[in-house]
């Protein structure tokens, strides 16, 4: 490919472009000042949590308390409501129980995550209950990296119900700069902050255009560290 | 047939055509003032918002200052992470080279996510002209697709319909491109929705080739990344086999702890939004997850000459957030067609002369498309100083200087006396009419003399620099104009 000749010449012309940067110039000393703050204010656990829950339903997720034992009810509450019949439940959510008891409780077919579940047949999935990898409490948002209860991004985005569990307080950071701070870049992350959205006609917001067009959030407290 | 910006009016004349229509212009008037309140909400949420932006700036700064390192970096860490690295030195060559990757998957269908970078390439039409189809996804370039129209904000291309408009433009286009709309589809925006929904997933679901741009690349860890709202950014980037993302050099950061300036930044700045629904991180490809071939295609098309330029080169800094156009007096008259590419407002006014080069009447009048009142300084995320660079390409079209065009150093000529002087004393003259816009071109005037209209009127100590933003004059562009005959080019 042509590739070779320009990829010199583009940085042939932007080194020519720089003259002016003295040579001696290594990046860093063009200095960045970082006198933002790393969170917006010192928060309580449950503070964090008030503040995610409250942020997370402002962008019209809806969201959900419950305490560990009290999980594979609720979600099979929100299933039932729904009218759900197909869920997908990636492996290792929170514990890998709560695909049994959500089959016994709900009386959904669960489907697990395979290469066989092409994006064509996740479109017959109605909802798909998942963990994630951090919620941060400032901006309302669940980050998932394909971790475990995550899987495949396709699966969180083909079907029209989401069901997000966040574990309380440990998974919830204040901010931005620290949820990645947590986060390891070379996974694949979705950042979800409420269910997709649209304001392209005349400005008025309209929830759900490509992606799930429901999303719940339930923070589970008591869980403790997996 | 997809529409090219390639032979626009000057911007005066386009400017005039604009203003002369009154929905456009009472569609733009009410959707910028919308996000304007709305962004100064969120803005106002972050008490460290002016350190944020020192930040975003100096990053920025730092980034350009040694873009070779970070471009290589990237480059390396792109392909350890298993994707193929291509470099475009133009709009052409990024289109061959997407061309090329697509016939070689054997596809005649794409699936496309907004993407002003491949707007610049007119990807779309060379994508067509090799038997290639491309599907906009996002519900406003959809919008523009069918109705075969152009982008008209950076945010919100289609801010120019409205629900009428793209009732009829689904009903009556939507069958020629794939599923057409539901029967008695009505103009509620939900519905609306709900059709754009239908009609695309046959798409999503279908397509092995997606293409898309990246807001940002991080040279450290050779990251992409897409922020968005509807979902079909997502589709694009996870569901195909292959993706190729076009997006420009300029687009790069040093490292993976800069994200937490800008994902900050960006959201609130652009949709006025705490976190836009979705944002989409990849490094490279993942196995059984997502694409398994990912093509990132370097584009230059003429930003190294604005990097060649010490004081344009900060227009390189550029997010796209859009907030420079929504506090713009003249582009909320003007509308985004006026300014003949798809950078509209006042960040298009300064970098579209410098990625094309002083070429026509519209590159040369665009540094003049501006009261030089400095909102657009006011609320940039990244602090690109919009009105010092504008006065600084008004001097060059005016007495002629340094230039460099496609990597060579020029000079160009100064532009015919007669023509200038009407551009300057126009844009000055409404200036003049409106002195809010005077206090900050007061601030800017001692650096460019010459484009100084000669009368000053009123004591000039009176006015103070106010970091409010300016109301909108009573008299339009468009009266204006015709009133001072303005008509350059
Ligand atoms: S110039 Fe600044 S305000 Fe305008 S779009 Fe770019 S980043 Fe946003």
């Amino acid at each position: 490919m042509s590739g070779g000749t320009s990829r010199e010449r583009v940085l042939g012309r932007v080194r020519r472009a720089l003259a002016d940067v003295p040579r001696y110039e290594r990046p860093h000393d063009h200095l960045v000042p970082r006198d933002y703050r790393l969170a917006h204010g010192t928060r309580t656990p449950a503070e964090a949590a008030a503040l995610l829950a409250a942020n997370l339903t402002d962008y019209r997720a809806v969201v959900h308390r419950t305490e560990a034992a009290g999980l594979p009810a609720l979600v099979a509450r929100l299933l039932g409501r729904r009218g759900a019949r197909r869920v997908v439940v990636p492996p290792g959510l929170p514990d890998d129980c709560l695909a049994k008891e959500l089959l016994a409780a709900a009386a959904v077919e669960v489907v697990g995550d395979s290469p066989a579940l092409t994006a064509r047949a996740l479109d017959g999935v109605d909802s798909v209950v998942t963990g994630c990898a951090l919620a941060i409490a400032e901006t309302g948002t669940v980050v998932l990296d394909a971790g475990p209860g995550q899987g495949r991004r396709a699966l969180t985005l083909v079907p029209d119900h989401h069901v997000c569990v966040v574990r309380v307080p440990d998974q919830v950071v204040d901010s931005v700069p620290q949820a990645l701070a947590r986060l390891a870049p070379h996974r694949p992350l979705t950042w979800i902050s409420g269910p997709s959205a649209t304001s392209d006609i005349e400005l008025d917001r309209v929830e759900g255009v490509h992606g799930p067009r429901t999303l719940e959030v339930v923070l589970v407290e008591g869980s403790g560290p997996r | 047939m997809s529409r090219t910006y390639v032979g626009m009016p000057a911007f005066p004349r386009a400017a005039a055509q604009a203003t002369g229509d009154a929905t456009l212009r009472a569609n733009l008037r009410r959707a910028t003032h919308t996000i304007r309140a709305r962004r100064a909400q969120a803005v106002a949420e972050l008490t460290d918002w002016e350190e944020l932006r020192a930040a975003a700036a100096a990053i920025k700064d730092r980034t350009l200052r040694h873009l070779d390192h970070y471009l290589t970096r990237l480059e390396e860490n792109v392909t350890r992470a298993g994707g193929t690295v291509h470099w475009a030195a133009d709009a052409d060559e990024a289109n061959r080279i997407v061309t090329g990757l697509v016939r070689a998957t054997g596809e005649s269908e794409v699936v496309k996510v907004k993407s002003m970078t491949t707007q610049e390439t007119g990807l779309n039409t060379a994508l067509e002209k090799a038997g290639i189809r491309a599907y906009e996804t996002d519900l406003a370039e959809l919008i523009v697709q069918l109705a075969d129209d152009l982008p008209s904000h950076i945010l919100v291309p289609a801010i120019h319909r409205g629900r009428g408009e793209i009732r009829d433009i689904f009903r009556d286009r939507m069958g020629d491109w794939g599923r057409p709309a539901p029967e008695g589809l009505t103009d509620r925006p939900a519905d609306l929705a709900e059709a754009a929904r239908l009609h695309l997933r046959e798409k999503f679901l279908a397509a092995k080739v997606g293409i898309s741009g990246a807001n940002f690349l991080v040279a450290e860890t050779g990251t992409a990344v897409v922020v968005e709202s509807e979902g079909n950014g997502r589709m694009c980037l996870t569901l195909p086999e292959t993706l190729i993302s076009v997006v420009g050099i300029e687009k790069v950061v040093p490292a993976w702890r800069d994200l937490e300036v800008f994902l900050q930044l960006l959201p609130r700045s652009s949709t006025a939004e705490r976190m836009n629904p979705y944002t989409s991180l990849w490094t490279g490809t993942t196995d059984d997850d997502g694409p398994r071939a990912f093509h990132l295609v370097l584009l230059d098309n003429g930003r190294t000459d604005a990097l060649a330029d010490h004081v344009g080169r900060q227009a390189l800094r550029c997010i796209r957030c859009s907030a420079c156009l929504n506090v713009c007096p003249v582009y909320e008259r003007a509308g985004g067609h006026a300014y003949g590419s798809p950078y509209p407002g006042p960040i298009g006014a300064i970098l579209t002369p410098q990625l094309r080069g002083p070429a026509s009447a519209l590159e040369e009048s665009l540094p003049f498309a501006s009261t030089l009142c400095g909102a657009c300084y006011e609320v940039c995320p990244v602090a690109i100083d919009i009105p010092e660079v504008l006065l600084h390409l008004r001097e060059r079209v005016a007495e002629g200087g340094e230039v460099t065009v496609r990597g060579v150093r020029t000079r160009v000529r100064p532009a015919k006396r007669r023509s200038v002087e009407r551009a300057a004393m126009g844009a000055a003259g409404w200036t003049f009419d409106h002195p809010w816009a005077l206090r900050r071109a007061q601030r800017l005037a001692g650096r460019a003399r010459r484009l100084r209209p000669r009368r000053l009127p009123g004591p000039l100590g009176a006015w103070t620099d106010s970091r409010e933003l300016p109301e909108v004059p009573a008299e339009s562009f468009r009266d204006w104009w015709s009133r001072t005959r303005g008509n350059a080019g």
